[in-house]
């Protein structure tokens, strides 16, 4: 266990326990100490993955251990309101909670929007004055026993939001989270963590948004813990658009009651090292959960994406699409668990990943794993990897379209079919032209080469 | 005398080191209609293929010039900027782009290189409106994607709506009447038909004679082994229809190509 303990001693990691021995994470929630103290007990007892493991095979975080990151003080997370509009927020008109270098920013948030019942807050404001909701939902659904990245968030946790709607409540307006890291002296760290509740026949749509102002190197480890009560529907997006050299490690734990609808998009276009986690645990019967993803690499990125579906209960349907599209000699990861349990009789589970390589110097390790144990089921799963058709490319250049105009429609062709199935408008449509934009410029580099 | 709008001279082609074309000549000018027939094999399809500037082709000998320019140095797309079009015998399938977006993007790129202005959307949806009509085309096939679930006959309508859209000198249809029913073969003709002009010359290619009785050509070619064996008026295609391929086999090995135009 060498590598292992090589990794516990980085110096991130050390400077994140001096941190938390001296008292720093208590912020007025004492109760979550002995929490805290429990997670990064088992953080400690574990360290950071290391490519041996089987769940990390394909990403390497040591770059992570020798990196000195440390957290942003509360008054360096605040952004003047003339550079507001360099954050890339102005498209987003419902409600929308901003947290700033993990910290909860009042003077950007708004909510105004949602129906009378909801709460909305920030989740420090839940944890230190509603505490018996803290104590029922909080660390209950993400793992960290398991797992490394959830047992350091869980530990070093400084900020995020709470929302409960109550039962029978629908919101017609989605709910915007975001999370901008700025950039500072030194490589910060920020550990956003959210509570997402719906109650009994609740409805409702939440994207999360995880980005930067500037092309800063910084960690963002975040959780979101999503609890679906009986026939509630939720669909979530989660735009990850990191700085290009950031480090972006998250979890999305979802726990699925009888009768739910879970519609996960997760669109991951940044960062320099990146793994999106997203766990739905089927617990109820009838539960249903569709799981798209979209990452797109260029570049020397790393994009990793790991998803868990457990159905654990009987007549339960998931759908699961996942597409990759590689450029530059950037390195893609699809590991997707579907785990049918004994119980789950007539589970309906498909699972696919299509990828799309640009480069020869891209590449994709993709992993697709079924474990059924029962009979009685019927679950398909399959990938595939490819290029550009030929004969599509030469279809369009026959018709006078150059030869980057039609690279980049053929690639966000591909891209196409996960961002038709986002049913936010506003969101569809600015994720339509960042990727248009963004295929623009891969194809006259490609050009260019 | 004008120059013609293409003239093929002495065409040699190799695909995998096979020779597919084995010296075609071939001069067409503005305002006619020629008909390319032969059977599978023969070479039609590559022919229609190395003029549009498909990859994947070998020039061993010869030169294509088009309007007096060398026609085998341009790119896929400055041949179709510069007037060329193919109707493709297998039109391409594009899942996730609409056939409006498309059609929007090539009617700019030809019109920018013509040193026309872009149309703005709603001249260009006024434009395929109108144009929609020669083929008797659904407007609502136009909001999905490029020939996707498109039945055989609506993916070849497609190809001449970009046609009558792109408006080209030279227009290439390979087998563009293949696997058509009469009536879609009518509609797909009145489109080729209304789109005969002085100033556009048509190349049909075809292994029957039948889009030849509602599309009329003035000249006929017939393709085999890579050669031009026979070329003729009308007439021609109705004896090829009679005897067949089989008797153009002798005159194949009798010698080389009689009767140009």
């Amino acid at each position: 266990m060498e590598a292992t303990e090589r990794l516990q001693e980085g110096e991130f990691v050390a400077a994140e326990l001096r941190r938390f021995r001296a008292g720093a994470a208590d912020n007025g929630q004492g109760w979550t100490r002995g929490l805290r103290e429990a997670a990064l007990e088992r953080f400690l007892e574990r360290g950071l993955p290391t490519t041996k493991e089987e769940d990390w095979k394909y990403t390497n975080v040591s770059p992570l251990a020798r990196t000195p990151f440390r957290p942003a003080r509360r008054e360096e997370s605040r952004v003047a309101a003339e550079r507001l509009a360099s954050l890339g927020l102005a498209w987003i008109a419902e409600n929308r909670l901003v947290c700033i270098n993990g910290h909860f920013a009042p003077e950007l948030s708004f909510s105004e929007q949602v129906p009378g019942g909801v709460k909305v807050a920030s989740l420090r404001t839940i944890l230190s004055r509603e505490r018996e909701l803290g104590e029922r939902f909080l660390a209950q659904y993400a793992d960290y026993q398991t797992h490394p990245f959830v047992a350091l968030n869980t530990a070093f946790m400084q900020d995020g939001v709470f929302i409960l709607i109550p039962k029978g409540t629908v919101l017609t307006k989605p709910i915007h989270l975001v999370f901008l890291t700025t950039r500072a002296e030194h490589p910060l760290v920020s550990y956003p963590r959210n509570l997402i509740v719906l109650e009994e026949h609740s409805q409702a749509a939440i994207v999360e948004t995880y980005g930067s102002p500037e092309q800063g190197v910084y960690l963002t480890n975040a959780v979101t813990e999503v609890v679906l009560g009986d026939d509630a529907v939720l669909d979530h997006t989660k735009l990850e658009r990191e700085s290009r050299n950031a480090y972006h490690f998250a979890t999305l734990q979802v726990h699925q009651g009888r009768g739910t609808n879970f519609f996960s998009h997760l669109i991951s276009t940044g960062g320099s090292l990146v793994r999106n986690e997203v766990n739905t645990v089927l617990a109820g019967e009838g539960a249903e959960c569709t799981l798209h993803g979209l990452f797109i690499g260029d570049g020397t990125q790393h994009v990793d994406n790991r998803t868990r579906i457990d159905h654990v209960e009987p007549h339960c349907s998931s759908r699961e699409l996942y597409k990759g599209i590689l450029d530059g000699a950037s390195q893609g990861v699809f590991n997707g668990k579907i785990y049918v349990h004994p119980r789950a009789v007539k589970t309906d589970a498909r699972q696919t990943n299509k990828n799309l390589l640009l480069s020869k110097d891209a590449t994709i390790n993709t992993k697709p794993q079924l474990e059924i144990y029962n009979n009685d089921v019927k679950c398909t799963h399959g990938s595939t990897i490819g290029q550009l058709d030929a004969q599509a490319l030469f279809y369009l250049r026959a018709r006078g379209l150059g030869e980057e105009q039609a690279r980049s429609l053929l690639t966000y062709a591909f891209a196409s079919e996960i961002v038709a199935d986002v049913k936010i408008e506003r969101v569809r449509l600015q994720l339509e032209n960042w990727l248009l934009a963004r295929f623009r410029e891969q194809g006259s580099a490609e050009a260019r080469a | 005398m004008k120059n013609p709008l293409l003239e093929i001279k002495n065409l040699n082609v190799k695909v995998d080191e096979v020779a597919i074309l084995n010296g075609i000549s071939l001069a067409v000018n503005a305002g006619e209609v020629h008909a390319v027939m032969g059977p599978n094999g023969s070479g039609k399809s590559t022919l229609a293929h190395v003029l549009a500037g498909r990859e994947g082709y070998e020039i061993t000998a010869g030169e294509v010039l088009y309007e007096g320019e060398n026609l085998l140095g341009m790119s896929p797309e400055e041949r179709a900027r510069a007037g060329i079009f193919l109707a493709f015998q297998y039109p391409v399938e594009i899942p996730g782009v609409t056939t409006t977006y498309f059609l929007k993007a090539a009617v700019n790129a030809v019109r920018k290189h013509r040193g026309l202005e872009e149309l703005d959307a709603m001249e260009f949806l006024s434009l395929v409106k109108e144009r929609a009509k020669l083929v008797d085309m659904d407007q609502a096939l136009l909001n999905r994607p490029i020939n996707e679930g498109f039945s055989g006959g609506e993916k070849k309508r497609n190809e001449i709506l970009q046609m009558a859209m792109l408006e080209p000198r030279l227009a290439i249809l390979d087998e563009t009447d293949s696997g058509l029913d009469i009536d879609a073969l009518k509609i797909v003709a009145q489109g080729i038909n209304a789109l005969r002009s002085p100033e556009r010359a048509i190349i049909l290619i075809t292994h029957y004679q039948r889009l030849l009785n509602y599309v009329v050509p003035d000249y006929v070619h017939v393709l085999f082994g890579g050669r031009i064996v026979k070329s003729g008026t009308k007439e021609l295609a109705f004896e090829l229809e009679q005897k067949g391929y089989a008797g153009i086999e002798r005159i194949a090995q009798a010698g080389p190509a009689a009767g140009l135009p």
